[in-house]
């Protein structure tokens, strides 16, 4: 309970689906049990609706008042540098891991491949010395 | 109105257009690899070299590499991939439709002939082994990197979570 993420005014979410997906945004009103009205002047998201269904909370809070004005929600967000914050945390990276993932050209797979039979080669060589025989 | 007919029946001209090779899709250039889709050689990753008059594309494994000869190939029969190969020094404009024609056996139709037991293969001539070396040598010497020798010995092969729709090539 104490390391919950809440929805609460100013928490910094990501969006999953949609059309802003991939992007940044900050709570600034809760509509009702199933949606949350959300601004991201700084990272391109229009204040709108947004069911939390496409959304995922961060770990980043914001002290942003209720349905504080875009302008001012701005300030908050790139005094607090949130995008750079986000990029350096774990699911920032995560996120970026995975979008390379899909991005990859045929030659970058193949190398990956290459390269993860390398590293298995080289581990199973390890645990087979420290194996327990029976 | 009524429309208006000619007493005879006049014959309307159609202007014959000559027809073009087939467009080269997914921005195809010399040296390019491209991965086959169908066939004996299913999966394998080969080197575009040109398209051919008639329209089909000609492609080299090379033949060290892989085991695909001077091949035609169609179109729709590949996926262009984004790497490519320095072809420069290679000289493959000799090669054409013609050069791929089945020699014509004259073959006489008489009763013996046809139950007599059946003609062997014709070894494969020398003179397109002698192409077939030659084309091969501008490629694969100009090739040093070892990876890319070993992309283009590997067939390409769809694993578990790999969708053709999603990846990029």
């Amino acid at each position: 309970m104490a390391h919950a993420r809440f929805v609460e005014i100013g928490r910094v979410a990501y969006v999953n689906f949609g059309p802003e997906k991939g992007k940044l945004c900050v709570i600034i009103d809760v509509v009702d049990s199933k949606r949350a009205l959300v601004d991201g002047p700084s990272t391109g998201v229009a204040r709108q609706q947004m069911p939390f269904s496409r959304i995922s909370l961060t770990e980043f809070v914001l002290p942003v008042k209720r349905n504080q004005k875009s302008a001012n929600v701005a300030k908050v967000f790139d005094s607090h540098e949130i995008v750079k914050k986000w990029n350096s945390s774990n699911a920032g990276k995560h996120i970026e891991h995975s979008l390379r993932r899909a991005n990859l050209t045929d030659f970058e797979r193949f190398k990956l491949m290459v390269a993860q039979k390398k590293k298995s080669l080289a581990l199973k060589k390890e645990l087979k010395k420290i194996a327990v025989k029976h | 109105m009524v429309k208006w007919y000619p007493t005879e029946d006049v014959q309307k001209v159609r202007v014959k257009r000559a027809n073009k090779p087939t467009r080269l899709r997914g921005g195809v250039s010399p040296g390019q690899v491209l991965i086959l889709l169908a066939g004996k050689h299913q999966g394998k990753r080969v080197i575009f070299l040109k398209q051919l008059e008639g329209g089909l594309l000609l492609v080299t494994g090379p033949y060290k590499f892989n085991g695909v000869p001077l091949k035609r190939v169609p179109q729709a029969y590949t996926v262009p991939t984004s790497t490519k190969v320095n072809v420069s020094g290679s000289d493959f404009s000799k090669i054409n439709d013609a050069y791929f024609a089945k020699e014509k056996e004259n073959a006489k139709k008489t009763e013996e002939a046809f139950f007599a037991p059946k003609k062997e293969k014709k070894p494969f001539s020398d003179a397109k082994k002698a192409m077939q070396k030659s084309v091969d040598a501008g490629i694969a010497g100009k090739i040093t990197d070892p990876t890319v020798k070993k992309y283009l010995k590997t067939k390409f092969r769809l694993r578990n979570g790999m969708f053709p729709h999603t990846l990029k090539f």
